[in-house]
């Protein structure tokens, strides 16, 4: 399991050295230290590790939302100097427009696009055909016109969803989407974004701290461990490229999950003192 | 034993639910019962009726003041002074608002002098607009002006600096420039905010029109009164008072109005 792995002779994203450092002086946080990574085309990469390892930090820096103060990030063919369309994003929440209807969420690349003059009739037309679409495909089709305060938590985030596939991003980073949901509607959102994976090909990196949802999703799952951020180890997920829910079942999906959770709490540092509880809960009794 | 219990709470329980109905009978009585107090106050004549008049000598002195006397004039040509210096202020406050609420360099150029500037009391710089400006018009509008105009720049960068980080950057992974962010995110984003900054200042710029059209002025509502003083009417002073009250009163309403009109997507919750 090498970290620098060479999956494509030519990676969607390749990250080369990359450092973060945030702050200077003696408040300096190593944030990312030499971080190497390749991300072929029409992959879905799942990012997991200890809590402040610099998940986040990573995804902002592809996303041109953070900046790295070392290293090569390179998208698309070009190095990363911004954020742009090309890398959409999902947050885990809070990022929707609440002036704007749903269908007025998802279109609003569109509506940059009509703004600017750069659309011929032709397209503005087939671009509401697919505005159609993904509100169908996110099963949104009869809250069009609601706005996002009165939506539910799951709701929001397909609209979320929907409003970053709107311009057929190449790349698609996500972080933690699924976060604030509960564990129904986020089975629900799991499959439907395999859904969209395979529908529209495009390149998803998905940050979580849930293990099982990250080899679920996955075809390479991407292990993080902090002080100083780093890669620790890159694992191949061993299942079939059409998921189903029993495969969480599978000797193999449950090797797995073991390994991984076992390769971050090593890197944690963090561990259940059985002692001092076993003391708390003698003094508890007295 | 349990008690039959209904599940929507009380009025007193915290931010609770009330019906329509009876906040207007609330509303009603708070609004009633100060009027009757003064008007018993009035007729059971504690204090000579020089100093304590009643409702029905104030009805009638505004009446007269209407009918006699040049009520709508006075009250029009305060309304065009509040509206002017407030519009001014709103015409430079606005942009520059915004501009600070977005772009670091211009907040540490302009806000620390903002800051100590509306600490200044706008009231002091009356005789100085009066040296400079003289006690024509311009000088009532820059008093107003002067008064709001510093606190509506901050709040108004404070506004626009209340926009989620999230929605920013939400837009800007979708492609949008920074033209586009401001025009399309920024605005409509921190619009419900301004909208109330701009009620909360227009109450403001009444409180200065009073102040410049009692120092330095010869007609409106604010001189009116102070002219009612040197003939001791009292009953007018007090109806001066009270329409200056309507009018705040009726364009604060006003601004709610619009504000319920044009963000359904604040008020409408399902
Ligand atoms: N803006 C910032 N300023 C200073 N330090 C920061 C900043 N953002 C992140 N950090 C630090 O960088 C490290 C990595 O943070 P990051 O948010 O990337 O972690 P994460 O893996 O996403 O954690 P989590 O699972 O809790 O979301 C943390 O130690 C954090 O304190
Ligand atoms: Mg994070």
């Amino acid at each position: 399991m090498d970290a620098s792995e060479v999956v494509n002779a030519q990676p969607k994203v390749r990250l080369r050295g990359v450092e973060k450092i945030f702050g200077e002086g003696d408040g300096a946080t190593v944030a990312l230290e030499k971080v190497d990574l390749d991300i072929a085309p029409a992959s879905f990469t799942t990012l997991v590790g200890a809590s402040g390892c610099g998940k986040s930090t990573l995804l902002r820096i592809i996303g041109g939302l953070d900046y790295q103060t070392g290293g090569e990030v390179i998208a698309n063919g070009h190095p990363v100097t911004g954020p742009g369309a090309d890398r959409a994003m999902v947050f885990q929440q809070y990022s929707l427009f609440p002036w704007l209807t749903v269908m007025q969420n998802i279109r609003f690349s569109r509506l940059l696009k009509a703004n600017r003059g750069e659309w011929t009739s032709a397209e503005v037309e087939a671009a509401s055909g697919r505005a159609e679409a993904l509100l169908n495909l996110m099963g949104l089709a009869r809250n069009a016109n609601a706005y996002p305060n009165q939506l539910s938590g799951g709701m929001q985030q397909r609209v979320a969803i929907a409003r970053a596939l709107m311009p057929r991003p190449p790349i698609l980073l996500m972080d933690e989407p699924f976060g604030a949901l509960d564990a129904q509607t986020r089975e629900v959102m799991h499959d439907l974004i395999l859904h969209v994976f395979n529908l529209e090909k495009s390149t998803i990196i998905f940050v979580t701290h849930d293990v099982e949802e990250a080899i679920y999703l996955g075809q390479r799952v991407v292990v993080m461990a902090p002080r100083p951020g780093r890669i620790d180890s890159v694992h191949t997920v061993p299942l079939p490229e059409k998921r189903t829910q029993d495969m969480k079942l599978a000797p193999e999906f449950i090797r797995m999950k073991r390994d991984i959770v076992e390769r971050i709490r090593e890197t944690s540092g963090m561990k259940t003192d059985y002692d001092l509880l076993e003391k708390l809960s003698r003094q508890a009794s007295l | 034993m349990a008690t039959a219990r209904t599940a929507r709470p009380g009025a007193w329980a915290i931010r609770g639910p009330m019906s329509q109905r009876q906040y207007w009978v609330l509303a009603a009585v708070g609004l009633i019962v100060p009027f009757a107090a003064w008007w018993l106050l009035a007729s059971i004549e504690l204090m000579p009726k020089v100093f304590m008049p009643g409702p029905a000598d104030v009805w009638a002195r505004a009446g007269a003041w209407l009918r006699e006397d040049d009520l709508a004039g006075d009250t029009l040509i305060s309304i065009s002074r509040v509206v002017i210096g407030w519009g001014l202020s709103l015409l430079i406050a606005l942009p520059l608002g915004l501009l600070i609420g977005t772009y670091k360099p211009v907040q540490a150029l302009l806000e620390p002098l903002t800051d100590f500037i509306r600490y200044m009391p706008a009231v002091a710089f009356i005789p100085l607009v009066m040296l400079w400006i003289g006690i024509d018009e311009p000088s009532k509008i820059a008093i107003i002006f002067i008064g709001t105009f510093f606190q509506m720049v901050l709040m108004m960068a404070e506004d626009v600096r209340r926009v989620p980080l999230a929605q920013i950057e939400g837009a800007q992974t979708l492609g949008a420039s920074r033209g586009e962010i401001i025009q399309l995110v920024l605005l409509p984003s921190a619009k419900p905010a301004l909208v109330d900054t701009m009620r909360v200042t227009m109450g403001w710029a009444w409180t200065y029109l009073v102040v410049a059209e009692l120092v330095a002025a010869n007609s409106g509502l604010g001189y009116s009164i102070l002219k009612a003083q040197r003939f001791l009417q009292t009953d007018k002073i007090f109806a001066g008072i009270i329409i200056i009250g309507l009018l705040g009163l009726i364009i604060d309403q006003l601004f709610r109005l619009w504000h319920r009109k044009a963000f359904p997507w604040m008020h409408r919750k399902s």
